[in-house]
């Protein structure tokens, strides 16, 4: 089983109109790892990361996910509703804003619990219990498990939605800039949290980010995207120390030093 | 009530049809009445049609009303439990002036039950049909404002944020403070709004052995839960479902078992709690129950 990816993209493509989002995509992501998916705005970035999370349809492609159960699913064709029970169970979605991905008029604790309740968890004491663990494990003061999202810093939002997403013990997580909007301090923590995370629960990752820093930090493997199409792969440090695409060194040097 | 009976005696107003709709609009409504039936808890949409009364007064249920309607039916209409509200009374008025069928306010004289807000005391019979008055259909409604991917949530049983609002109400107030509308399951597969009717009124629905029928005119929607079908309010195990108490008992005819609504007599803190169904009160008076503030009992001078 060690020996087959957890995900494998084969041929992706996705247009709006006449614009084309993605170009034939294919990469694989094989348990526990981390990939980075970086390139300048409008790049396609982020539609590759909707279309994978099946939130946007595609135009053609395979997206051929492995299941915990071990059987293989191509979600570009698969059915709604499995789609749907993949997305909260096995998988998790961090945006970049997290008032996209948490419920702002409800606790703290209601939005680590309610995947939960969806697979139908229906005992309030050890829902709150479980909500009070993710709490500790993200950092966050349990003393706060009644309080709204919106009293929260962006920090603090960013790390209770990824609390709700990680709750289920999904495999893989995809995160859309996860570290932007946020400052220097407060993001070089998240990181921290997040590289925590990825190791202590063994999730693979798929990152979303046009900051190299946080791609050089998170990510084992990139990918650098350019007019949707895939420029460059690698291994982080390798693409970065040596990039061969004229596109990847740009990037690379464009790169404030301080 | 004398007005009523004058208008029973002269025939239907003219230049109206039976029961004020048209034929075709009462086949469409049926139509969706039985599609309703067969899926119990499902939404259908109808064409809601414009009634002579504004929305949010009971559109919906009037359609349905109109629609099941026949000549021998004996209608009985509440609002709150009261068959003397202006609601209530309007849309009495209304029917039997447009079908000339026989009012009551007898819950166990009626065929034909139009309510809004509350579920008589009485237990109904498979020979009644009750009609209720929805203002929002939709039990998901203020967790997802998108009609397209609530449609979607209840094609495929995506039910878990309505314990997320259950969930928020204990962490708020320490128990479930939903008080009226609350969420249940119909027949173990669709989530339903059982109109705003208090939640002491949820367990009548579950195997109850009349027909109900809920329509809902502005936002176009009928839903039914047919005679003897599962009805199951939604709850933690570790905080059962419960209904309203009260501390005292109905003041005029002394019931425990019914819903009360507390009465404000004075800037002293004077109160009274009465039965919210005053057709079960009456009843009940007329039995020779009385209540700690019952006048004593003289005969209907009314009728």
């Amino acid at each position: 089983m060690i020996d087959m990816p957890l995900l494998s993209v084969e041929g992706l493509s996705k247009s709006f109109g006449r614009q084309v989002a993605c170009r034939d995509i294919s990469f694989e992501l094989w348990p526990g790892e981390v990939l980075g998916i970086v390139g300048e705005s409008g790049s396609g970035k982020s539609t590759l990361l909707n279309c994978i999370a099946g939130r946007i349809a595609v135009d053609g492609g395979k997206i051929l996910y492995r299941t915990a159960a071990g059987d293989i699913v191509d979600l570009a064709t698969a059915l709604e509703s499995r789609k749907r029970h993949l997305m909260r169970t096995e998988w998790g979605f961090v945006q970049q804003h997290a008032r996209d991905g948490l419920r702002m008029n409800f606790s703290a604790g209601a939005n680590i619990g309610e995947r939960l309740m969806a697979l139908g968890r229906k005992h309030y004491g050890s829902l709150r219990d479980t909500a009070l663990e993710w709490m500790a494990a993200v950092e966050m003061p349990g003393e706060r498990i009644d309080d709204l999202p919106r009293s929260f810093s962006g920090g603090m939002q960013q790390r209770l939605q990824i609390a709700r997403n990680l709750v289920t013990r999904p495999r893989i997580v995809l995160m859309d800039e996860p570290t932007g909007g946020l400052d220097v301090s407060v993001q070089a923590r998240l990181l921290d949290l997040i590289r925590r995370l990825v190791q202590d629960y063994n999730v693979a990752a798929i990152v979303v980010t046009h900051d190299l820093g946080v791609a050089r930090l998170l990510a084992h493997r990139l990918m650098v995207m350019r007019h949707g199409e895939v420029v460059e792969t690698g291994l982080t440090d390798q693409l970065l120390d040596d990039p061969q695409h004229a596109y990847t060194q740009l990037l690379v040097s464009s790169v404030l030093s301080v | 009530m004398t007005i009523q009976q004058s208008y029973a005696a002269t025939a239907t107003v003219a230049g109206y049809n039976f029961a004020f709709l048209d034929e075709q609009t009462k086949r469409m409504i049926r139509r969706a009445i039985l599609k309703a039936v067969a899926i119990p808890g499902y939404q259908v949409p109808f064409g809601s049609r414009e009634m002579p009364l504004p929305y949010g007064w009971g559109t919906g249920g009037m359609q349905v009303t109109a629609a099941v309607i026949g000549k021998n039916d004996v209608l009985k209409v509440i609002d709150q439990g009261a068959d003397d509200t202006t609601n209530a009374v309007s849309i009495r008025r209304f029917f039997t002036r447009m079908t000339g069928v026989a009012t009551t306010e007898k819950t166990r004289e009626a065929t034909l039950i139009q309510t809004r807000h509350r579920v008589p005391e009485m237990p109904l019979t498979e020979n009644q049909i009750l009609v209720y008055q929805v203002p929002i259909p939709e039990p998901l409604r203020w967790l997802e404002p998108r009609e397209s991917e609530t449609r979607k949530m209840h094609a495929l049983s995506e039910y878990g944020v309505m314990h997320v609002k259950l969930y928020e109400d204990i962490s708020r107030h320490g128990h479930i403070s939903t008080a009226y509308d609350y969420p249940v399951m119909v027949n173990g597969r669709y989530l339903m709004r059982c109109s705003p009717i208090p939640k002491f009124d949820t367990p009548k629905l579950h195997m109850n052995a009349a027909l109900q029928l809920f329509g809902a005119g502005r936002e176009k929607r009928i839903y039914a839960v047919p005679p003897y079908t599962e009805v199951k309010p939604l709850d933690f195990e570790d905080h059962p479902f419960q209904i309203e108490r009260w501390p005292e008992t109905c003041a005029l005819c002394n019931a425990e078992d019914s819903f009360l609504d507390e009465v404000i007599l004075d800037d002293r803190g004077g109160r009274m709690f009465v039965c919210s169904d005053t057709d079960y009160c009456s009843e009940r008076q007329a039995a020779g129950h009385r209540g700690r503030m019952a006048a004593p009992y003289k005969e209907e001078a009314a009728q």
